[in-house]
């Protein structure tokens, strides 16, 4: 990666904490950055629930807000 | 005809779905996913309810429960627990649908933390937006023959009364309205909510309710596994006890063996 890559990032909110990612990401891109498989999780973004089948289309962009879940135990 | 047949066969039908285990189980307040998975597997439970909750984006190789509880086998039915307002159990359901892929839900939403009853304002509320987004919840409830009728108008797939409040363990506390609701309903009724030991859930089913959902009764017993089979036998006792027909009530006493030929 260049330096002027690296210094390049937009801020977005992941499940209520900030972080800086690089521009140009879709979802799926996000999600293996983080480090989760898209097939065990569910993605709102900006309040919409975004369907599993766009993840690769669906860009992010500065100052979204995402909630990422999954499956946990609960009664 | 022998009873154990009889039960094998007697299935029921939620929302087109059919199951043979009347136990639904919950998925929290266990040590580990290991003896959770244990629980299910002892309980012969088709169905456990689960939460739906951040990703720990800063640990995200930590074990999930789909990891040992396979969706596939078993029906995982999404819960809204945790909700206080119509608006908020939605929200949290679209993502379950999303990240699920199914539409058969369980609804709760609670009007305080203390008592952890249900807001039916905003049950019935929210079941009829729910309904109208496709959805086919299952809906926790107070024992009101009349807010039960109101949510089977709305849509709801099932009834779910609480027997007593949510990890209390008190046990069925109204009979009285619990039978009423079985009776006024056209959709499953399951006692959700208030069971602490087996014969609490043989008590449900002797209602007439087509099953029980619980999950602190087997998650906090010292032997989760044992009791969660413990359970499995009081649902099929129950509803074998249900089906059979029970004896009348005497209010005095009538001899088994024969007074004739008495010495």
């Amino acid at each position: 990666m260049t330096e002027t890559a690296q210094k390049v990032t937009i801020s977005i909110s992941v499940n209520g904490e900030v972080r800086p990612v690089r521009p140009g990401m879709s979802i799926a891109d996000m999600l293996e950055a983080i480090g989760l498989n898209p097939r065990k999780v569910a993605v709102e973004q900006n309040l919409e629930v975004v369907p599993r089948s766009t993840f690769g289309e669906v860009m992010v962009s500065e100052g979204d807000r995402f909630e990422i879940v999954h499956f946990v135990g609960g009664g | 005809m022998n009873a154990p047949q009889t039960v094998a066969a007697d299935i029921w039908t939620v929302a087109g779905r059919t199951f043979s285990s009347r136990l639904i189980v919950g998925t929290g307040k266990y040590k580990s996913f290991e003896e959770n998975a244990a629980a299910v597997e002892a309980s012969g439970a088709e169905i456990v309810t689960v939460a739906v909750r951040r990703v720990n984006i800063a640990d995200p190789s930590q074990p999930m429960l789909t990891d040992f509880i396979d969706p596939k086998t078993i029906t995982y039915l999404p819960n809204t627990a945790g909700c206080f307002s119509a608006d908020e159990a939605i929200r949290t359901l679209r993502l379950a649908r999303e990240a699920g892929g199914w539409n058969l839900v369980k609804l709760e939403v609670l009007g305080e933390a203390k008592t952890l009853y249900p807001d039916m304002r905003e049950t019935l509320k929210a079941t009829e937006a729910l309904v109208k987004e496709g959805f086919e919840p299952m809906v926790y409830c107070v024992d009101d023959p009349i807010a039960a009728k109101q949510l089977e108008q709305a849509g709801a797939v099932a009834i779910m009364p609480l027997g007593a409040p949510i990890g209390s363990g008190l046990g069925i506390q109204n009979r009285v309205t619990i039978r009423l609701i079985v009776e006024g309903a056209n959709v499953p009724v399951l006692v959700d909510a208030g069971v602490g030991t087996a014969s609490d859930a043989a008590v449900a089913m002797e209602l007439g309710c087509d099953g029980v959902l619980m999950n602190t009764a087997i998650a906090e017993a010292k032997d989760p596994v044992m009791m969660a089979r413990a359970m499995k036998s009081a649902v099929e006792a129950g509803r074998m006890a249900y089906l059979s027909g029970r004896m009348g009530k005497r209010r005095y006493a009538d001899p088994s063996s024969p007074l004739a030929g008495l010495i």
